[in-house]
């Protein structure tokens, strides 16, 4: 093979890379020519452990990378693919029971009708009152939650900054009055947990939607709970808040499925919470509280949930009903654990758990 | 060199790397490339580093990232205390020019360098760049500058660029997304726990007074606790401490007994402990397979 061969080979395995859902931009696929040129292209291990540190990016990455190098340069890759097998997405968008009717019918819900709209259940809206609703999720200004900073910045009370009194004393030549720093503040972490099973349906699409707005504004960890764990940060960042919900949505395999809390909030802390998500973060739970796992394990894993977070939040969209009672297995299971327990049924509760999380 | 003879140097200086680190790293060294290290805590991600240093014969210069890093205490500083001594002295001489006062002060006698400064200065070296998830996205993006061109401006001095790319290996334990233009300029490499073999070779090698038989039994119990649920599956740092606490009480090896005395080593919650102990981890790695 010559070597203007090797390298459109090397190029063609990058783009069947890509189309296997590897995201290698041309820098990557550079980066691997270059990273092949100094090893010796006839081992296949060479080429495969060369491909691997260039082109991937995340753990997600490599059974990807290594389907597609099994696919492409044939036989067993060097490494064996880890158990890691990503299930097919059920479900094609969340939005669409509203997505199907005419801008007009939106245009119908008079302005007038915000105020009660602001009230009303989100379960209980019509498709055209849900449209109005996102848009005014949409508009929603979020505040993050503040800690104190490591760096310091100018007061003008506090300790004595060194650095500015000097500067000032060498350009006038003589004492002047100090200058003043203190520990300046900096957005607290926040992380939203959105229960999408299938006792949760009329509530996910809003709160996810919320959740895409809150993550405009601050540092937010999403991840959504049912049968599974499934992270969606990377998804909400879209700037587009369809496209973020249709990529959340393609993401989440367990929508409207069943619930274990217990287990889900367990790969939580396992995997991000424990080490760095939920620590010192306002953790923001949003759950109605089904539970059909072991609720020792759900009260094992809030209480552990406790003492990483700052604070823990319960959201439950029943909990707004007249006449409701934290009486539901989960519920009861978590309560000791919590910070509080809020009602997330209608915009007016989600402002007030913006505002809870404000002053967290 | 290959990938295989730096592996044989790693070797040597007591780290033992598999394929795929030995050719991260080589690839990283030849390339001129950051190595972003992700993986588990306890796989190794620092001591690839430390061994990299000392297998290639070069200064190793450490930057531990925290919440709240910032150039001051990435890069350089300026030694304000010196600098109002160089002052007091100056007027203490006579009357001041303030032009070549101030021109005095900010030369590189007075300059601090912090580690990022000093990895372009002392070139080549191997610049450890340790957790970087935990630093805030400002800091990656200002990282992402000195590692892209590997100089830096200081305004009063001018360029520092570095006559060789220091060896840059980044970690990360993954506590938050790394942004992706910072991995896009790195070789990205994820660290699994060593298999048996290999974890019982590393046990030997850094512990060379612990028998064949002894690091068998660690490795293959810290095998079985990685299965266990755990809050905290332990690292390879944690069986050399295992080993080493098991050798410094006079164990030759690992019963159920002497297991139960020394979990500590291993195990750092209460909640992992009680679930090792009642999987009977310790206890059955007497029975184990090894046999007498």
């Amino acid at each position: 093979m010559t070597g203007a061969g090797a390298s459109n080979g090397l190029v063609g395995f990058a783009r069947a890379l890509r189309h296997g859902g590897v995201a290698c931009g041309p820098d990557r696929v550079q980066a691997f020519v270059a990273a092949v040129g100094c090893l010796d292209v006839a081992r296949q291990e060479h080429v495969y452990w060369a491909g691997r540190v260039t082109l991937c990016g995340e753990p997600d990455d490599l059974p990807r990378y290594d389907a597609a190098f099994a696919a492409w340069f044939g036989g067993v890759p060097p490494a064996p693919p880890r158990a890691r097998a990503r299930r097919p997405s059920h479900l094609a968008a969340l939005g669409d029971g509203a997505g199907g009717r005419s801008r007009a019918a939106v245009l119908k819900v008079a302005a007038g009708d915000v105020e009660v709209l602001r009230r009303r259940d989100i379960a209980t809206l019509t498709p055209a009152e849900k449209r109005h609703l996102d848009e005014l999720l949409a508009v929603l200004a979020p505040v993050p939650p503040t800690r104190r900073a490591l760096r310091r910045t100018p007061a003008r009370r506090g300790a004595i900054d060194p650095r500015r009194t000097f500067r000032d004393m060498l350009a006038t030549g003589e004492a002047v009055r100090p200058r003043h720093r203190r520990r300046a503040t900096r957005p607290r972490k926040v992380v939203l947990l959105i229960d999408v099973s299938g006792s949760m349906k009329p509530y996910a699409d809003a709160l996810l939607r919320f959740a895409h707005v809150v993550a405009r504004r601050m540092p937010v960890e999403v991840c959504t709970l049912g049968t599974r764990l499934t992270r969606v940060t990377r998804q909400l960042r879209h700037r587009d808040p369809e496209q973020a919900l249709a990529a959340a949505a393609r993401a989440v395999p367990d929508f409207e499925g069943g619930t274990r809390l217990g287990e889900t909030l367990k790969v939580f802390l396992d995997r991000w919470g424990q080490r760095g998500a939920a620590r010192r973060a306002v953790v923001v739970i949003c759950s109605d509280g089904w539970e059909r796992g072991d609720t020792a394990l759900l009260a094992e894993q809030a209480e552990r949930l406790k003492r990483l977070a700052h604070k823990v939040v319960w959201v439950n969209p029943h909990a707004g009903h007249a006449g409701y009672e934290p009486v539901q297995s989960g519920i009861v299971a978590a309560l000791p654990h919590l910070d509080r327990l809020l009602a997330g049924h209608s915009l007016d509760t989600l402002h007030a758990l913006l505002e809870e999380v404000r002053l967290a | 060199m290959t990938p295989e003879e730096l592996a044989a140097e790693l070797d040597r200086v007591g780290y033992l790397p598999d394929r795929g680190i030995a050719t991260a790293a080589f690839l990283a060294w030849r390339m001129h490339r950051p190595l972003f290290c992700e993986g588990e805590p306890g796989t190794g991600k620092t001591s690839l580093a430390v061994a990299l240093a000392r297998a290639l014969d070069l200064p190793l210069i450490r930057l531990q990232c925290h919440e709240g890093i910032d150039a001051s205490q990435a890069l350089y500083d300026w030694d304000f205390p010196r600098q109002l001594l160089h002052l007091r002295a100056l007027e203490a001489a006579g009357p001041v020019d303030v032009e070549q006062a101030e021109a005095s002060l900010y030369t590189r006698r007075f300059l601090l360098a912090r580690p990022l400064l000093r990895a372009l200065e002392d070139a080549p070296c191997v610049l450890l760049v340790d957790e970087v998830d935990r630093a805030d996205d400002e800091f990656e993006a200002f990282l992402l500058e000195v590692l892209g061109e590997n100089a830096v401006t200081i305004p009063e001095l001018g360029r520092v660029t570095a006559a060789t790319p220091p060896l840059v290996v980044l970690t990360s334990n993954r506590t938050r997304e790394v942004h992706d233009a910072l991995k896009r300029r790195c070789l990205y490499h994820w660290l699994e726990h060593p298999d048996l073999a290999r974890e019982v070779a590393i046990l030997r090698r850094r512990l060379p007074e612990a028998t064949e038989r002894l690091a068998h039994q660690v490795a293959s119990a810290v095998r079985r606790l990685r299965e266990l649920d755990l809050l905290k599956p332990p690292g390879v740092a944690e069986s050399l401490d295992w080993a080493e606490a098991l050798l410094t009480l006079g164990r030759t090896e690992l019963d159920a007994e002497a297991a139960a005395t020394t979990l500590g080593a291993v195990l750092k919650y209460r909640e992992d402990a009680r679930r090792a102990l009642s999987a009977g981890v310790p206890g059955s790695v007497t029975g184990s397979t090894i046999g007498g």
